[in-house]
């Protein structure tokens, strides 16, 4: 359901010149994205819905100053990411505020869980829905600067160039932080990923192969 | 190159990502063939990739773009009239 970016900025053109109309057909690809960039802050399905309307509505009424040098959708997960922030501040939530981890950006010293016997995870594992919902926990468990990149990269498909630009960070930063937010990840979910069927562990699958 | 398990961590993000330069590629690629812990770590790491980018992990509430629409033809007719 993409638009070519050409495409795209000639809708914005023409619904800036007064065919408002089109901004329906604009944002149809983004509604998933404007919507788990708030979930993924906010924690709350009905209040992201509002925030993500919110973030549209902003979107429409601001278009004239949308910039052709960003793309449309960087400029809108600011937009989103803004909404959630403003939100985030009037709950306040600081109680639910995840212990941040010391910060120095230049250590790559995230250890991964360690754990020999799932190397071969079922694939059905991965279809089962409880595992997608202990993601969405862990996810909600990340610091915020963390899971912010995460979200951005792996769950909305953005590539690195297009993360640093919503994020007003570079793309250094974002490889760091992708990189322990994965770690981290992958360490809060190992229990839930760990196969069912002890004694199938890869390494003799291997051997005797 | 030769890598221990802790460098080779610091490179999983990388080596998914398909980022990592060719010599330290190949040495990822040489400690990975012998060491079953790393190929766990990698394998369990992209089984969680493989579900943050499942678009089932997370669902649009039902009628969401309905609403959505609905609100948006308030503001656009609204903004019609002025």
């Amino acid at each position: 359901m993409k638009i070519a970016a050409q495409e795209e900025s000639a809708l914005i053109w023409r619904i800036v010149a007064g065919e408002t109309q089109l901004f329906h057909q604009l944002i149809r690809p983004y509604e998933k994205l404007v919507y788990v960039t708030i979930l993924t802050m906010v924690k709350n399905e009905a209040e992201a819905e509002d925030g993500a309307q919110e973030t549209m509505i902003n979107a429409f009424r601001h278009l004239k100053s949308f910039r052709g040098e960003a793309k449309f959708s960087t400029w809108l997960v600011t937009i989103a990411m803004n909404e959630g922030r403003k939100r985030l501040r009037k709950v306040k939530v600081a109680a639910e505020t995840p212990l941040e981890i010391p910060t120095d950006e230049n250590e790559g010293d995230f250890t991964p869980a360690v754990l020999t016997d799932w190397r071969e995870i079922p694939l059905e594992a991965l279809e089962r829905k409880e595992l997608r919902k202990k993601l969405r926990e862990a996810v909600e468990l990340l610091p915020e600067k963390y899971r912010e990149v995460l979200v951005l990269r792996d769950i909305e498909g953005l590539n690195q160039e297009e993360t640093a630009a919503a994020l007003g960070i570079n793309v250094t930063l974002v490889k760091v932080r992708l990189h322990r937010a994965r770690m981290m990840l992958q360490k809060g979910l190992v229990p839930y990923l760990k196969s069912e069927a002890p004694g199938r562990g890869g390494f003799f699958r291997r051997w005797f192969q | 190159m030769k890598l221990d398990c802790k460098h080779v961590w610091e490179h999983i993000s990388g080596y998914l990502d398909r980022q990592l330069d060719p010599e330290l590629l190949a040495a990822v690629e040489k400690h990975l063939e012998s060491c079953e812990v790393c190929s766990a770590i990698l394998d369990s790491t992209r089984n969680i990739l493989v579900l943050t980018a499942d678009d089932r992990t997370y669902e649009l509430p039902v009628g969401y773009s309905e609403r959505l629409h609905a609100k948006l033809e308030a503001v656009i007719a609204e903004d019609e009239k002025s």
